[in-house]
């Protein structure tokens, strides 16, 4: 069988895309690094926006990433159904570029948060949670100035009525408690995802835990997910 | 002609400002106990060659829109337009 291609794109700035890498590769697929300057995806099966701070988070968090020549590919990959994750800043961007509802602002507490968190999955319809059952609590590391998720009143009410959340914040038995909440976000919200379900994206960074050997590995079932949705394109 | 803009970008109203926060609750450790209401904001100046100063306007607004702000969180004003060498 042939393994699914997937490609993470390196802005000025990224940090985790070799962590990215070699999560892809670990977990069974070939990963593929992408320029963010070259409008090309080389015919990848998936999609990863890295974490990082892009062009030194200046103006706003991935405000200036969104514009870069790889984003239009992005964004027509996406149109047509492709898997697209945003992990961190590559949440920032993606929602900067309108592909994800909402906005990330600086956490409520204004402290850099660097911790292991617990993230409950509330669905499995997007590229990072196929398979897995709602309900179920993955274990992540979280490292960001900026994770607050926003939204106005109207797209708060959408996001909910209409299932987009993917990952909610939680106690490591999967319930809501406010000191769990690593950052302030809407409603716990830790993770997005667009209306068709093939663009999510997420604070928490599941490319830091899929290796036993440096911690929790709550990263390897969002890891498989994605594969399995890149698979399905191979 | 080139002209010069000042844009004032803000987070909207209804959020509330963690960095506006964090200054006001600096302040009454330096003995100034009756200030509120601080938000923080980024202010950026600008210089359009266009046309006309209508001209330049209509492209401060486009580009304060697609990327000075985030209309998701932010809003922003046209504080001061002028001419270079005026």
């Amino acid at each position: 069988m042939t393994e699914p291609l997937v490609g993470v794109v390196t802005f000025p700035g990224s940090l985790d895309d070799r962590d990215a890498l070699r999560a892809v590769r670990l977990m069974g697929g070939e990963g593929v690094p992408l320029w963010h300057a070259e409008p090309d995806l080389s015919g990848v099966d998936a999609v990863i926006l890295p974490g990082g701070f892009s062009y030194g988070d200046y103006l706003r968090t991935g405000a200036i990433a969104r514009f870069a020549p790889i984003m239009e590919e992005v964004r027509a990959f996406a149109a047509r159904g492709g898997p697209v994750v945003g992990i961190c800043n590559g949440f920032q961007i993606l929602c900067e570029a309108g592909l994800l509802p909402g906005a990330l602002i600086r956490n409520r507490q204004l402290r850099f948060v660097c911790r292991w968190v617990d993230v409950r999955v509330e669905t499995s319809l997007s590229p990072l949670t196929a398979g897995l059952v709602p309900g179920e609590v993955l274990r992540v590391p979280v490292k960001h100035g900026e994770g607050q998720f926003v939204a106005s009143p109207h797209d708060l009410k959408r996001i909910e009525s209409q299932g987009l959340v993917v990952f909610r914040y939680c106690s490591p038995d999967g319930a809501l408690e406010d000191e769990r909440n690593p950052n302030g976000a809407t409603n716990a919200i830790a993770g997005v995802r667009n209306d068709a379900g093939n663009v999510v994206g997420l604070m928490p960074h599941p490319e830091h835990a899929v290796d036993p050997d440096v911690g929790a590995t709550g990263g390897q079932p969002m890891f498989d997910a994605l594969l399995s949705s890149a698979s399905a394109r191979v | 002609m080139r002209f010069t803009f000042e844009v004032l970008v803000q987070l909207k109203p209804d959020l509330l400002d963690p960095q506006g926060k964090a200054v006001e609750g600096a302040l009454p450790a330096l003995g100034w106990t009756n200030v509120s209401g601080v938000r923080v904001g980024k202010h950026v100046e600008l210089i359009v060659e266009a046309e006309d100063e209508e001209a330049a306007r209509a492209q401060v607004e486009e580009l304060a829109d697609r990327l000075l702000s985030n209309p998701v969180i932010e809003e922003y004003t046209i504080l001061r337009a002028g001419q270079v060498g005026r």
